[in-house]
C-alpha cells in the first residue's frame, strides 16, 4: 500500500516537476563524465608529457567534484524542501485518515528511494553513453590520434557517483523525516489556505538600502576594476563578503522598489495584464531574495569561468603559432665567473665549461647539431652588473615599485647587437630594424610591463652601455621577442648597435634552430634522438613541439574545469528557477482561471505568463552580468601571463552562447510546462 | 430588441448515449433591459447548467442564446472572450478576486484588460467604489477585507465596466445575513440607479425577493414565474415560499 502510494505521488509529481528530475539526471550524468574524463583518454596516442598533465587534470577533476557534489546536495535539497512544502496539505490528509508519522515518513523514504535510483541509473546511463561521444572532443583537445575506438567504462568513476549520490539523498531522507517529525497536523491542514500577505516594504527604507547596496558595490567595482589599485588577499576576502551582501541587499530592496516605481507611473501600470504581471513577479522575487542571490552569484561565477577558460584557451592557441617561430631553442649560461649571483656557488669544471658556446659544448661530446638542424642562429646575451633594471627606470623608478611591489627591480638587463638581432628576426621571419652609432631600442612584448618601460623611453632616456652613451631610437617598446614560449612573456631587453658590446660580458649564449624533419611523426623521432644526447638538461631550452604539448595539455585542462563548473552552476541556478516557478503554477492556474472569466485573451494571458517568467530569469542574470563585468577587468589582470584582452572578445561570445542556450533553454522550458499547467 | 438576454429552446445534455442527463431540457426565457432576475431551483436543477451557457463558460447542446440581439452560441475563440469581457460583469459565489492584487487594482484590472486609458480607469474606479461604499478598502488586498466587502468589492469589478447583463453566481451564498442584506441592497442600487441589468441564480429565497422576477426551474425545465409588480418585499417573499412550497424537494430546506 505505502509503494503504491509513494508510487502514484512519484508519477504525478514527474509530470509537473519534469525539469527538476531532468536536472539532476544532467548532473548526474555530467559528474560521470568528468570523473571519467583520465580513463576516456587512455587510448590516446599522446607524449609523456601530455600523459602527465592528464593525471594532472584527473586530480584536479576528482578536487573539484568534491566542490560541485556540495553544489548538487544544495539545489536537491533545496528543491526537495520546497517541494515538501507545497505537498503539505497532502501530508496533512494522511495524518488525518489515522497514518501515523511514521508511515508518512516511510513513503517519503521510499518515495526519494525511487526517484534517487531512477536518477543515478537514467543519469549514468546517460552519462556513459555521452562520454563515448566526449572522448573524441577529448581527443581533439588534446591533438591526439585516436588510434582506435574502445568502449569507454569507467569503474572509477561511475562508483564515484554512486556514492556521492546515495550520500544526498541519504541526507534528503534524514531532512524529510525530521521535517513530518516535527511538524503540526493543524498547520498542515491549512496550509493551503495561508493568507497571501503581501507586506510592502517601507519606500524610504528601501531606498536607503538600495542607495547604500550600490555604493557598496561600486566601490568593489572600483576596487576590482582598476588597476591603480594594489588588493591584497584579505582585502579581496572583504571585497567578495561587501560583494555578496550588498548583491542580497540589492534584491531585498528591488523587490520592493520595482512594484513602487512601475505603481507610480499610472500608464503602465495599469495597461493589459501589467498590474497582474508585476504583482505576480515581485511577491515572487519579495519570497526569494536569498535564492536570487545565491543564483545571481552562481551566474557570475559561471560566466568568469567559462569567460576565463576560453580566453585562456584561444590565448594559447593564438600564441603559439605567433611564439615559437623556431624548431628549438638551445641556451647555455656563460661566464659563470662574472655572473654568478652571490649565494650560488660553482665548481672549477662548471666555470670553465662556461667558457664555451652551445656548439663547442656539443663538439667536445663529439655531437654535430647541423646533423638536425637545416637552419639555426646563434645570439649572445650580454649584461652588464651596472645597467639594472632600476638604472633603466632612473627617476621613475618610484612609481614603477609602488605599481609592481613584487618586481625585482635589480636585475641586470639582457643586451643584444643588432646584428645578431636581425638574424634571428630573419630566422623568425620578422621585422628587422636599424640602429645608428649611438641609438638603442627596446624589445618587449609582455603588456604588464611595456607601459612603465615606455614611459622611461618616452623622456628620452640616456642610458650608459659599457662606458657609452646611447639615447633611444624609438619612444615605445618594439613588439618583439627572442625566447620561444607559448606566452607573450618578454619583459624587454635592449638592443644596441654591434660595437658597444664587450665579449667577456656575455652571459648566455642561445642557438635556434629549424629541423630538416618535416612530419610531426619525423620531428617527434629526432626530438627524442636529441634528448637521449648528453647535454639534455642543460642545453636545450624549449623545443615547439615540447611548448605546443604543454599549452594544449593546459588549455584543455582548462576548458574542461570552466565547463565542468560553469555547467553545473548554470545548471543548478537555472533549475531553482525553474522549479520556484513550476511549483507556483498551482496558485497561478487559479489566478488565471480567475483572468479567463474576466474574458483575458488566451494570447494575452500567455503573454503575461512569458513576461512574468521572462523577467523572473532575468532579474539574478542582470545583476550578475554587472558583476562579471567587472569580475573580468580583475580576472584578466590576474591572467595577464596566460589571457589577452584582445581574445576576450571571442570569449566572451562563446560563453555568452553557451550560457544562453542553458539558461534560454531553462526558461523556455518551464515556460511552456507552466502555460500547460496553467491551461485547462 | 427590447431584450437583453433571449434564451431559446435551450438544451444541455451530459454523459454518453447510455446514460443520459438532461441537464437542461428545452427551456425559454427572456430578460428586459433594466431588470433583476432571480432564478431559483434546487441544487441538480440546472441552475449553474444555465449560467455556464449564458456566461459562454459552456456549450449548449441545442438552442440559442440572444444578448443584446447576438446569437453567443455561434461565437468562438477570440470573439467569444472579447464578447465576455465587453458585455458581461461577473460575480461569483467565491468572490473571485486576485489575492495578490488591491481592491482598487481588482476593479482596475477588469478595464485595462480592455485598453481603458489609465486617467480614465481612475475616475470610472472611484465612481464604482462610492456607489458600492467601498472607497475606505480600496487600498486593501482580499485577505483584509470582511466577506461582504470582497463582494462588494467583486460587484463593483462587475460594474465598472458598464455591462450589459452582470450575471451574479449565488452571491450571498458565503456570506453572513447581515452582509448580503447589505449586498441585495447594493444589488437593487446598481439595478434601479445605476440601470443595471441582472440575472442572478440563487436557491436562498430571502436574495431572491429582492428580484423584479423571479424564475423558478425545476429538472431542467422552466416550473413557474413570478413578478413582483407592486407587492412589497414581505409579500413578493411570501409568494416566493409559496411556489418553493409547490416546487417541493429540497429547495424548501432553504427556507
Amino acid at each position: 500500500m505505502l509503494f503504491k502510494i509513494a508510487w502514484k505521488n512519484m508519477r504525478k509529481s514527474i509530470k509537473d516537476y519534469t525539469i527538476y528530475f531532468f536536472t539532476i539526471v544532467i548532473g548526474v550524468a555530467i559528474f560521470y563524465i568528468f570523473n571519467s574524463l583520465g580513463s576516456q583518454t587512455v587510448m590516446m596516442n599522446v607524449s609523456a608529457d601530455t600523459r602527465e598533465i592528464i593525471k594532472m587534470m584527473t586530480t584536479i577533476m576528482s578536487g573539484l567534484s568534491v566542490f560541485v557534489s556540495f553544489v548538487l546536495a544544495f539545489l536537491i535539497i533545496y528543491a526537495n524542501r520546497f517541494l515538501m512544502k507545497r505537498r503539505n496539505r497532502e501530508f496533512g490528509i494522511y495524518l488525518t485518515l489515522g497514518m501515523g508519522k511514521r508511515k508518512v515518513s516511510g513513503i517519503l523514504v521510499l518515495e526519494t528511494l525511487v526517484v534517487g535510483a531512477f536518477s543515478l541509473v537514467a543519469g549514468l546511463g546517460i552519462g556513459i553513453f555521452a562520454s563515448q561521444f566526449m572522448s573524441a572532443f577529448v581527443a581533439n583537445m588534446f591533438d591526439a590520434d585516436m588510434t582506435k575506438y574502445r568502449f569507454i567504462f569507467s569503474g572509477d568513476a561511475c562508483i564515484k557517483t554512486v556514492i556521492c549520490f546515495v550520500i544526498i539523498y541519504g541526507i534528503v531522507i534524514l531532512f524529510n523525516t525530521i521535517n513530518i517529525s516535527r511538524c503540526k497536523l493543524i498547520n498542515l491542514i491549512y496550509a493551503g489556505r495561508r493568507s497571501e500577505k503581501l507586506r510592502m516594504k517601507n519606500p524610504w527604507i528601501c531606498t536607503i538600502v538600495f542607495i547604500v547596496a550600490a555604493i557598496a558595490l561600486g566601490r568593489c567595482y572600483y576596487l576590482v576594476g582598476s588597476d591603480k589599485v594594489d588588493i591584497s588577499l584579505d582585502g579581496l576576502k572583504w571585497i567578495l563578503i561587501t560583494g555578496v551582501v550588498s548583491t542580497f541587499l540589492v534584491f531585498w530592496s528591488v523587490s520592493g522598489l520595482l512594484l513602487r516605481i512601475v505603481m507610480s507611473i499610472k500608464k503602465l501600470y495599469y495597461k493589459g495584464l501589467n498590474s497582474f504581471v508585476l504583482r505576480q513577479l515581485s511577491s515572487k522575487i519579495n519570497t526569494t531574495v536569498f535564492s536570487m542571490t545565491i543564483i545571481c552569484l552562481m551566474l557570475f561565477v559561471t560566466i568568469c569561468v567559462l569567460t576565463s577558460a576560453f580566453a585562456i584557451k584561444n590565448t594559447m592557441t593564438a600564441n603559439l603559432k605567433k611564439m615559437a617561430p623556431a624548431d628549438i631553442e638551445f641556451k647555455v649560461n656563460m661566464n659563470l665567473d662574472l655572473f654568478a649571483g652571490e649565494d650560488e656557488e660553482y665548481s672549477r669544471k662548471q666555470i670553465e665549461n662556461s667558457h664555451f658556446n652551445v656548439v663547442q659544448r656539443y663538439e667536445k661530446k663529439k655531437v654535430d647539431l647541423n646533423k638536425y638542424l637545416k637552419e639555426s642562429c646563434e645570439v649572445k646575451v650580454y649584461r652588464s652588473p651596472k645597467l639594472t633594471f632600476a638604472e633603466f627606470c632612473g627617476d621613475t623608478i618610484k612609481d614603477v615599485k609602488e605599481q609592481y611591489p613584487f618586481m625585482i627591480v635589480n636585475s641586470a638587463e639582457d643586451i643584444v647587437t643588432i646584428s645578431d638581432y636581425n638574424r634571428l628576426m630573419e630566422l623568425f621571419g620578422s621585422k628587422k630594424y636599424t640602429l645608428a652609432e649611438d641609438e638603442y631600442m627596446v624589445v618587449a612584448n609582455f603588456d604588464g610591463l611595456i607601459p612603465a618601460r615606455d614611459q622611461v623611453l618616452s623622456q628620452g632616456r640616456q642610458l650608459n652601455v659599457f662606458g657609452k652613451k646611447l639615447k633611444p631610437k624609438y619612444k615605445e617598446c618594439q613588439d618583439g621577442f627572442m625566447d620561444i614560449s607559448s606566452k607573450k612573456l618578454n619583459t624587454g631587453f635592449l638592443v644596441v648597435p654591434d660595437d658597444v658590446v664587450q665579449e667577456k660580458w656575455i652571459a648566455e649564449d642561445c642557438l635556434f634552430g629549424n629541423y630538416k624533419a618535416v612530419t610531426k611523426q619525423e620531428v617527434r623521432k629526432l626530438e627524442d634522438e636529441l634528448r637521449k644526447l648528453p647535454l639534455k638538461s642543460t642545453c636545450i631550452y624549449a623545443s615547439k613541439q615540447e611548448i605546443a604539448d604543454a599549452s594544449l595539455g593546459i588549455s584543455a585542462l582548462v576548458t574542461f574545469i570552466g565547463l565542468y563548473l560553469g555547467i553545473v552552476f548554470l545548471l543548478a541556478g537555472a533549475a531553482i528557477l525553474a522549479l520556484k516557478e513550476l511549483s507556483e503554477s498551482a496558485d497561478n492556474v487559479e489566478r488565471y482561471r480567475m483572468l479567463r472569466k474576466l474574458g483575458v485573451e488566451n494570447h494575452m494571458l500567455n503573454g503575461a505568463l512569458f513576461r512574468q517568467i521572462f523577467i523572473f530569469f532575468l532579474c539574478p542574470m542582470v545583476l550578475a552580468v554587472i558583476h562579471s563585468y567587472f569580475g573580468m577587468q580583475f580576472s584578466t589582470r590576474l591572467l595577464a601571463y596566460v589571457a589577452e584582452k584582445d581574445q576576450l572578445f571571442t570569449a566572451t561570445t562563446l560563453a555568452a552562447a553557451i550560457i544562453a542556450v542553458i539558461y534560454g533553454g531553462y526558461l523556455i522550458i518551464t515556460y511552456f510546462s507552466s502555460k500547460s499547467i496553467v491551461r485547462e | 430588441m427590447d431584450k437583453t438576454l433571449q434564451v431559446e429552446h435551450l438544451e444541455k445534455y451530459y454523459g454518453s448515449r447510455s446514460s443520459l442527463t438532461k441537464a437542461i431540457d428545452d427551456l425559454s426565457f427572456d430578460v428586459k433591459p433594466q431588470e433583476f432576475v432571480a432564478i431559483m431551483g434546487a441544487s441538480g436543477s440546472g441552475k449553474t447548467t444555465l449560467l455556464n451557457c449564458i456566461s459562454t463558460v459552456d456549450r449548449p447542446t441545442a438552442g440559442h442564446i440572444f444578448v443584446d440581439g447576438e446569437d453567443i452560441t455561434k461565437l468562438k475563440g477570440e470573439a467569444l472572450n472579447r464578447f465576455r469581457r465587453e458585455r458581461f460583469g461577473f460575480i461569483f459565489q467565491d468572490f473571485n478576486l486576485l489575492d495578490t492584487l488591491t481592491a482598487y487594482e481588482n476593479i482596475a484590472l477588469a478595464l485595462s484588460i480592455q485598453n481603458v486609458k489609465a486617467a480614465e480607469i481612475d475616475k470610472r474606479v472611484i465612481k464604482a467604489a462610492k456607489d458600492l461604499d467601498i472607497v475606505n478598502v480600496l487600498r486593501k488586498y482580499p485577505y483584509e477585507m470582511s466577506g461582504g466587502q470582497k463582494q462588494r468589492v467583486a460587484s463593483a469589478r462587475a460594474i465598472v465596466t458598464e455591462p450589459k447583463l452582470i450575471l451574479a453566481d449565488e452571491p450571498t451564498g458565503a456570506l453572513d445575513s447581515k452582509s448580503s442584506r447589505l449586498l441585495l441592497e447594493k444589488f437593487r442600487y446598481m439595478n434601479r440607479e445605476l440601470q443595471a441589468t441582472i440575472l442572478m441564480v440563487t436557491h436562498d429565497s430571502f436574495s431572491a425577493s429582492y428580484a423584479s422576477r423571479v424564475v423558478f426551474i425545476k429538472d431542467g425545465k422552466l416550473f413557474h414565474e413570478i413578478h413582483r409588480g407592486d407587492s412589497s418585499k414581505k409579500e413578493f417573499f411570501g409568494q416566493i415560499i409559496d411556489v418553493l412550497a409547490l416546487l417541493g424537494g429540497d429547495v424548501s430546506d432553504a427556507l
